[in-house]
């Protein structure tokens, strides 16, 4: 492998934001002397593109593999709301349907967001698996919404220190805590005051963070393609 | 020579630099591997001019972080201690108990930051003398009647969640080569997101206009003293990208769906209104 042909390229698609282009333009023009430099010593770069399995998505490496974890769990969220305001169960308030629209605007926005943020190194579209869920009914609803809140807090939280762009970082960052605020307000139309409950918090009032097989694991029975999470595994 | 020291070494000093070389870490890391393999001779090539616009800044160190922390937690936790000693305050039974819930956490949050700061071989820093009612000391701030009005309390409650959430944010690009405190911070940051939704849903049960997320950049508090938490609140635009243009979305529902970090010196701006010493 040429670096140099080919750092520009790996470091581009490294995180895929699009606009980012400028900035690690900027970044290699100004470290272009030392790349090109060791350009000259340099052989035999790892080989780490994904290795593509016919039905399955492919998380990826590095700070691209967390996006994909984040996209493929605001995708089964998005999924998820967008049923329950298509077919909104029996008895639902105006403020619920207000409030549940919203959520449901939030988790689009943030699935399209990191569609657009990984660009080429997207994973597809997910199958989803709601046949679990009765949306006709209440409870059957926000049981699922719970656990798919409770569950993207956990998911990020548990995320964080796999990412090592501070940028990255602090957007996730800014997706968590509305993905808890989700959380809270689901959790206490299902039961008041169980917002923080020790179900989600320990002792130290913190919250109770997942790894990734772990998250995977949960929401599998609602995914139907098959996941390879990646270096996250 | 060690080629990641020596770029950490150009981030602690060079604010300019870091700024696009943080943003770069991703891109840097893969550039340190490298660094594994180069010769001496191509180093120097880009380090001369780093260290020529190298300037004295020094690096946030992980025990100011968490003392940062500590010192917001300390104010939230006295200011439920003290509301729930206030009789007559907070109506009893699920508004006492999600506000005994809430206290828990900040106390807990406090002795949790004391023994991962003396851990980290830091000193915790003396809990402050705090003005509840954001007079600086005067006692006579816009919230000196926050212990006996019900409909103030939850709202400043709602702006020191809110603002808690927004601090811990800002902190956690900080702390991204310092795993355990970075996971233990964000497992914190999402804990004041759960309560500042909860408060904001009392708010709302009680008249005010306020949904669990926060909206633009609108605090549904009726004083400009709050204002600058909510500053910022309205972006739509994140990784360069205006979320707006990715769908049908309202601009309303991009301001929501992403929680905006403040910096340390706007929290202090605002959590100074609340020390008196």
């Amino acid at each position: 492998m040429n670096i140099l042909k080919n750092t520009p390229s790996s470091l581009e698609s490294n995180t895929g934001l699009l606009v980012k282009g400028v900035h690690r333009r900027s970044f290699l023009k100004w470290a272009g002397g030392t790349a090109a430099a060791t350009s000259l010593i340099l052989t035999g770069c790892k080989e780490d593109d994904p290795v593509i399995v016919a039905g399955e998505v492919n998380f990826g490496t590095g700070d691209n593999a967390v996006l994909n974890y984040a996209y493929a769990l605001e995708q089964l969220e998005a999924a998820f709301y967008q049923r329950v305001i298509e077919s909104q169960f029996s008895g639902i308030t105006a403020d619920e349907r207000s409030l549940l629209t919203d959520i449901r605007d939030h988790e689009m926005a943030h699935r399209e967001f990191f569609k657009a943020a990984l660009g080429v190194n997207a994973i597809g579209g997910l199958e989803v698996d709601f046949s679990s869920i009765d949306f006709s009914k209440r409870e059957s609803v926000l049981n699922a919404a719970k656990t798919f809140e409770d569950l993207g807090v956990a998911a990020y939280n548990g995320a964080g220190r796999f990412l090592t762009s501070p940028d990255l970082l602090a957007i996730a960052g800014k997706i968590v805590s509305v993905e808890a605020r989700h959380a809270a307000y689901i959790r206490d139309l299902i039961s008041n005051g169980t917002f923080a409950d020790s179900t989600v918090i320990d002792a130290n009032g913190l919250e109770m963070s997942k790894e990734p097989s772990a998250v995977l694991t949960a929401a599998a029975p609602f995914i139907k393609t098959k996941i390879n999470a990646g270096t996250l595994a | 020579m060690d080629f990641l020291k020596i770029l950490n070494m150009i981030e602690e000093r060079d604010p300019e630099m870091s700024d696009r070389l943080n943003s770069r870490r991703k891109a840097l890391r893969d550039f340190a591997d490298l660094g594994k393999k180069l010769t001496m001779a191509a180093v120097p090539l880009a380090m001369g001019s780093m260290f020529q616009k190298a300037y004295g800044q020094s690096t946030t160190s992980v025990v100011d972080v968490l003392n940062y922390a500590l010192t917001l937690e300390y104010l939230e936790y006295r200011f439920y201690e003290k509301a729930l000693a206030s009789a007559g305050l907070i109506p009893a039974g699920a508004p006492t108990a999600a506000i005994t819930t809430i206290m828990n956490h900040e106390k807990a949050h406090v002795n949790f930051l004391k023994t991962a700061i003396t851990g980290a071989g830091g000193t915790p820093v003396v809990e402050p003398k705090f003005d509840f009612s954001g007079g600086q000391g005067t006692g006579t701030g816009p919230f000196a009647t926050a212990f006996t009005n019900y409909q103030l309390f939850l709202a400043v409650a709602q702006s020191l969640e809110d603002t808690g959430v927004r601090a811990y944010k800002g902190q956690a690009p900080n702390l991204v080569q310092q795993n355990a405190v970075l996971t233990a911070a964000l497992n914190i940051h999402s804990v004041e997101a759960r309560h500042a939704a909860h408060i904001r849903m009392m708010r709302k049960a009680n008249g005010a206009s306020v949904k669990p997320w926060i909206t633009g950049k609108d605090s549904g508090i009726d004083n400009a003293v709050v204002q600058p938490i909510y500053n910022g609140e309205e972006n739509t635009t994140q990784a360069g990208v205006d979320v707006k243009t990715l769908g049908s979305f309202s601009a309303n529902a991009v301001t929501e769906a992403f929680d905006e970090p403040l910096t340390k010196e706007q929290v202090l701006a605002v959590a100074t209104l609340f020390i008196a010493s």
